[in-house]
């Protein structure tokens, strides 16, 4: 027995000094392995005397367990040690930036435009697109604005020589909708439109969104109720709002919306040109004369229609003091609103 | 329209600050733009008469005069306008006034004579620009405040009127909007008809009655020449925004200002023989008034005589006829012009008149002959005369009528959505000049003259509304059919491929629709854009057949911004005509120069190529599902390098090209880096398929590598191609792992290693089944494509 506390106290110190997992491996083997030390002793049992066999075997036993338990233990150690090693040798400075590919960003005015469509998409309004190279009877003579009326000198029209035109408005979608649709009818049409027009606060084109609502028994006091819904909801602020008689030759009544003006909450300021108000968009009832262009009997149905301005919508929710800058396309400008 | 707050309130004056009227009108429909002081504030400024002026002794240009300013003993004040005289009323500065301008009037000794005061000029005291000489003012009772004497507290309430609106471009417009407005009454003042002297008529014919169906004249003979308008008169004009021309001039305007109906005067010692209202001949020509000879054509009205055209009708007349200084007989013309036939020839010839204005939006032809006798007044006032009497011609089918409106209570209350008491509808439409009668189910309702406006049920709805104030109609959400909104599933969402875009680091860009013609011509040669017939600049003058024009002048932009990378996409419209269409067609562009990536620590710098955005459209084509056939064909383009372009098929559909730009291109246009492009056609790119599942193998997947070299011309298409055609079904995958170039390799020949992954649905793939799989693809290879595997 004195060789079993020799052998264990020789496996033990050799455990210890094991500095890595293959070394500790090298003694488990030597000890416990088929050739292995305590497995000598085991299988020398046979020749001690019958009696001491049994005694001899449970001390060799322990042996075992002891020198198998030390393995384990040191083998978590060196486990451990290793990692910790690695870590440290791994360790960054995570306040580097991020390698690859930068984001870009959206334009303002599609930002606004993604705004708009799903305010009114979850009211049920379809989205609807149609040309930018327009006729006359769509742009002007389906809309009530025949040929020669004072309304066609507050578009400044880009012609063709065919006389063909620039869309002046997204009016024209809503005639292309009804020459074609199903009543009910509830769309908006987003898109480019351009005015013969150049200075501080005009550019060619620019971006406009027409709405329409169609069905028996659509009246006004509805789209005052569409319109201020909307724009409470676009500025996410609880806005005044005010509808003014206007006049537009495709709807009767006619009416321009004002809203309190966002950068001053209506106290007057620069940009309301210190009335507290602003213009926001011009909306009515569709004209009988238009229902009648597209065979719709306005005995029977009625209807609203709004259009508003993207840009000046954009300007005011991002306080953009120029509307030029919306189509320089300035990477300095665009980086703001990615 | 410019409205004096006075004027206005002499009419009718209801108990409102000036801001509550301006808002209560501006609810209305009568937008109010601006309110401005009528007159700078200044003080110290009486009325003189002057007593005495004598030359200055030290000065040649300089006169001494004695002015009574209502003081005990009257002022001596030195003047050097030419126009001083004896007798004069004048607007003087007294010592202690002070003026526009921040000007304080003291004591001054000027050339040795003491002065105690100024007599002012119209510019002096902010009325008008005139400074040739001294306000001369009609005899007025000295010492009296000149801003109370010519009421010049008054404010100017500038009105944006809508096109509908003609009837308040005159002062009696706007205050019967008032009243209507505050329930008060207000009958436009009719003037006294003046009555006849003489028997002078010009005999008037009107040959165009569909143009102008009415037609007053006057003949007023013997005019003072030296008659000058009233300062009240010059004043009211000057706050309407005209400018004070010759008293017959004036007058006229004065009237139109008043009542909206505009009038012309003519010097009747030019005119020879009978009037004719008429079309002028093509060709014809006219002086105007402005000086510009015009060339008529053949649907434009004239005011003519024996003599030829004298005045465009309606618009402006002409110089020959004009009243001068010298003019002692007067002819007075008030018709009534149909708004239709004028309509844009006014604009035809460039020209925007006060006359025109009205007369395209419709003006009372009642009121032909009560202008004539309110003018006619007037002018005997300031400059005497012998009136004839006043001749009106009527072409009776042609005038305006206004037919009955019934207009039914439901329908106003369905409209607008709410209800309406029927006594103040009525109140409403009476107070706005129409003619009512309450039937059982509401109004049958005539118009009133002046209301070119009211034609339709709706647009009393809208009068109706308008008065009561749209602000009583409460806001009510609608109440619909919930239906649901379509959506497919068979198009890449636009949207997406946005997101997609700006996740890999392109901003998007919006450029004008319409280009430079030369870019263009760069850019795009094989497409004749369409021209614009009247664009804004000639820069911006055709529309683009594509988006590189746009992009690459955003590049150029950005680039001289000191941005060395740009990275920008658009989706918008192309313009291609084609025969007698054009095809308006949404294309979605890309473009990108500088470096792959923003500059940073952890990459390479290296310029973005070629592969660099076919893989961002590989990306985005890719939305669309695995089914479609996506090809990259090697193609020449006008303006793309011609070793680095393709064209991109779907389905073998053109969806677009990619490519590096021309290096010659790009030098001419001074960019010192690649830029790469890619345009694609939405209608093909973004179609989509719905994807189909396909059932997922429980047994391991196996990869073999097979590494080749191929002749140079061999292209990867070809060899992925050739070994997916050659494989059996259990090839799941094929990678391209590694393309190698160079030492090693002999020239002319690459080096290609493609990663095949094998698995089987139903079993676990064996060495023979797998040995079979590369076999078959090595010698497919080798035989068509003659590829050299490697082992």
């Amino acid at each position: 027995m004195q060789e079993l506390e020799q052998v264990v106290a020789d496996i033990t110190s050799r455990i210890n000094s094991a500095t890595d997992l293959a070394e500790l491996d090298q003694v488990r083997v030597e000890a416990l392995g088929k050739k292995g030390q305590l497995t000598a002793l085991l299988k020398g049992l046979g020749k001690l005397p019958p009696e001491d066999r049994r005694a001899a075997g449970q001390h060799i036993n322990v042996a075992k367990t002891t020198v198998q338990d030390l393995i384990n233990a040191r083998k978590d150690q060196l486990q451990n040690a290793a990692v910790n090693a690695r870590i440290e040798a791994e360790r960054i400075d995570v306040t580097q930036p991020g390698i690859g590919q930068d984001r870009g960003g959206l334009h303002p005015v599609t930002r606004t435009l993604r705004r708009i469509e799903t305010l009114f998409q979850g009211m049920g309004f379809a989205v609807k697109s149609g040309p930018e190279i327009e006729d006359d009877f769509h742009n002007f003579e389906a809309l009530n604005i025949p040929g020669h009326h004072p309304a066609r000198a507050m578009h400044d029209t880009f012609y063709f020589d065919s006389g063909l035109l620039l869309r002046t408005h997204t009016s024209p979608v809503q005639i292309r909708a009804m020459e074609n649709g199903e009543i009910p009818m509830k769309l908006i049409a987003p898109g480019r439109v351009y005015r013969c027009d150049s200075d501080i606060t005009h550019t060619p084109m620019f971006h406009q969104v027409e709405g329409l609502m169609v069905d028996k028994g659509v009246s006004f006091a509805n789209l005052k109720s569409v319109l201020h819904e909307f724009i409470q909801n676009f500025f996410e602020r609880d806005l005044k709002v005010r509808f003014r008689p206007s006049y537009f030759p495709f709807t009767e009544p006619s009416a321009e919306v004002d809203m309190e003006c966002v950068m001053c909450s209506g106290k007057g300021c620069r940009v309301c040109s210190n009335t507290g108000w602003l213009e926001i968009l011009g909306c009515g009832m569709v004209h009988p004369n238009v229902f009648s262009q597209v065979d719709i009997d306005h005995t029977v149905y009625s209807g609203y229609a709004f259009g508003m301005g993207v840009e000046r919508l954009a300007m005011l929710r991002y306080q953009v003091n120029d509307l030029r800058l919306f189509f320089e396309n300035d990477l300095d400008f665009l980086q703001q609103f990615s | 329209m410019l409205v004096s707050e006075t004027w206005l309130r002499e009419l009718i004056n209801p108990k409102l600050s000036t801001q509550e009227l301006a808002h209560q009108i501006t609810m209305a429909g009568l937008e109010v733009d601006a309110i401005e002081l009528a007159a700078p504030e200044f003080s110290g400024v009486v009325i003189g008469r002057v007593l005495s002026a004598e030359q200055h002794p030290d000065a040649e240009k300089l006169r001494v005069c004695v002015v009574d300013i209502g003081e005990d003993e009257p002022s001596t004040i030195v003047c050097g306008a030419p126009n001083v005289r004896e007798g004069l009323t004048v607007a003087v500065a007294t010592v202690g006034a002070r003026l526009p301008g921040n000007m304080k009037i003291r004591k001054a000794k000027l050339r040795g004579v003491v002065s105690y005061g100024m007599i002012c000029s119209t510019r002096e005291l902010g009325l008008g620009e005139e400074h040739d000489g001294i306000m001369e003012l009609p005899e007025h009772e000295v010492g009296v405040d000149f801003r109370t004497a010519y009421q010049l507290d008054d404010q100017v309430i500038e009105i944006g009127l809508t096109p509908n609106r003609g009837d308040c471009l005159g002062m009696f417009g706007v205050a019967r909007d008032v009243a209507a407005l505050n329930k008060a009454q207000f009958e436009a003042p009719r003037a006294a008809a003046v009555t006849a002297v003489t028997k002078d008529v010009i005999n008037v014919h009107l040959d165009a009655p569909a143009y102008c169906s009415r037609y007053s004249g006057r003949v007023v003979r013997n005019i003072r020449t030296d008659a000058v308008t009233p300062v009240w008169m010059v004043e009211r004009l000057r706050r309407a925004g005209i400018r004070a021309i010759h008293p017959v001039v004036d007058i006229t305007n004065y009237v139109m200002i008043e009542s909206g109906k505009p009038m012309h005067g003519f010097d009747l010692a030019t005119m020879k023989g009978d009037v004719r209202v008429r079309l002028a001949t093509e060709g014809e020509k006219l002086t105007l008034l402005d000086g510009r000879e015009i060339t008529l054509r053949s649907d434009e009205l004239v005011i003519a005589d024996d003599s030829g055209a004298r005045a465009l009708g309606g618009i402006m007349g002409g110089t020959d006829s004009g009243v001068s200084e010298a003019t002692t007989d007067v002819f007075f013309e008030s018709a009534y012009f149909d708004p239709l036939n004028i309509a844009g020839k006014a604009r035809r010839h460039g020209l925007h008149t006060d006359a025109s204005h009205r007369f395209e939006r419709g003006v009372d032809p009642g009121l032909c002959e009560d202008s004539i006798e309110r003018a006619t007044q007037l002018l005997l006032e300031i400059c005497g005369g012998v009136p004839g009497p006043v001749l009106t011609v009527d072409a009776a089918d042609h005038l305006p009528k206004r037919s009955r409106i019934n207009l039914a209570q439901n329908h106003l209350e369905r409209l607008i959505g709410r209800s309406y008491d029927k006594a103040e509808v009525t109140d409403i439409l009476v107070s706005l000049g129409c003619q009512v009668r309450e039937t059982e189910d509401g109004w049958s309702v005539t118009a009133p003259l002046y209301r070119f406006d009211l034609s339709i049920a709706e647009d009393l709805i809208e009068e109706i509304a308008r008065i009561h104030g749209y602000d009583q109609i409460e806001a009510t959400a609608a109440i619909a059919e919930l239906d649901m909104s379509p959506s497919s599933e068979s198009r890449i969402d636009s949207m997406r491929v946005r997101d997609l875009l700006v996740a890999r680091g392109y901003y998007e860009a919006i450029t004008y629709s319409f280009v430079d013609p030369k870019l263009h011509a760069t850019l795009i040669p094989d497409v004749t854009p369409l021209e614009l017939a009247n664009p804004i600049s000639s820069d911006l003058s055709v529309m683009r057949a594509g988006l590189l024009p746009g992009l690459l002048d955003a590049v150029k932009k950005n680039l001289s911004r000191q941005k060395s990378r740009v990275r920008l996409f658009e989706s918008g419209l192309r313009f291609v005509p084609q025969n007698d269409d054009i095809h308006q067609k949404t294309v979605i562009g890309i473009i990108a120069t500088g470096s792959r990536y923003a500059e940073q620590w952890g990459l390479e710098r290296s310029a973005v190529g070629f592969f660099d955005m076919k893989q961002d459209v590989e990306a985005l084509l890719s939305m669309g599902g695995a089914k479609r056939d996506i090809r990259y064909v090697a193609d020449t383009h006008s303006v793309l390098h011609p070793g680095q372009s393709a064209r991109i098929t779907i389905d073998g559909v053109d969806a677009g090209w990619i490519g590096v730009l021309h290096p010659g291109l790009t030098a001419e246009l001074e960019i010192d880096s690649a830029v790469v492009f890619c345009e694609l056609l939405e209608e093909v790119a973004l179609a989509a398929s719905i994807p189909t599942f396909v059932s997922l193998s429980k047994y391991p997947e196996v990869r073999r590598d097979l590494a080749m070299i191929v002749p140079e011309e061999v292209t990867i298409e070809q060899i992925m191609e050739g070994a997916r055609s050659a494989a059996p079904a259990t090839l799941k995958d094929l990678r391209l792992f590694d393309i190698y170039r160079g030492k090693g390799i002999e020239d002319g020949a690459k080096s290609v290693a493609l990663g095949l992954i094998l698995q089987e649905s139903s079993r676990t793939l064996n060495e023979v089944d797998i040995d079979a799989a590369v076999a078959a693809i090595a010698t497919h290879l080798r035989e068509k494509l003659q590829a050299k595997i490697r082992d």
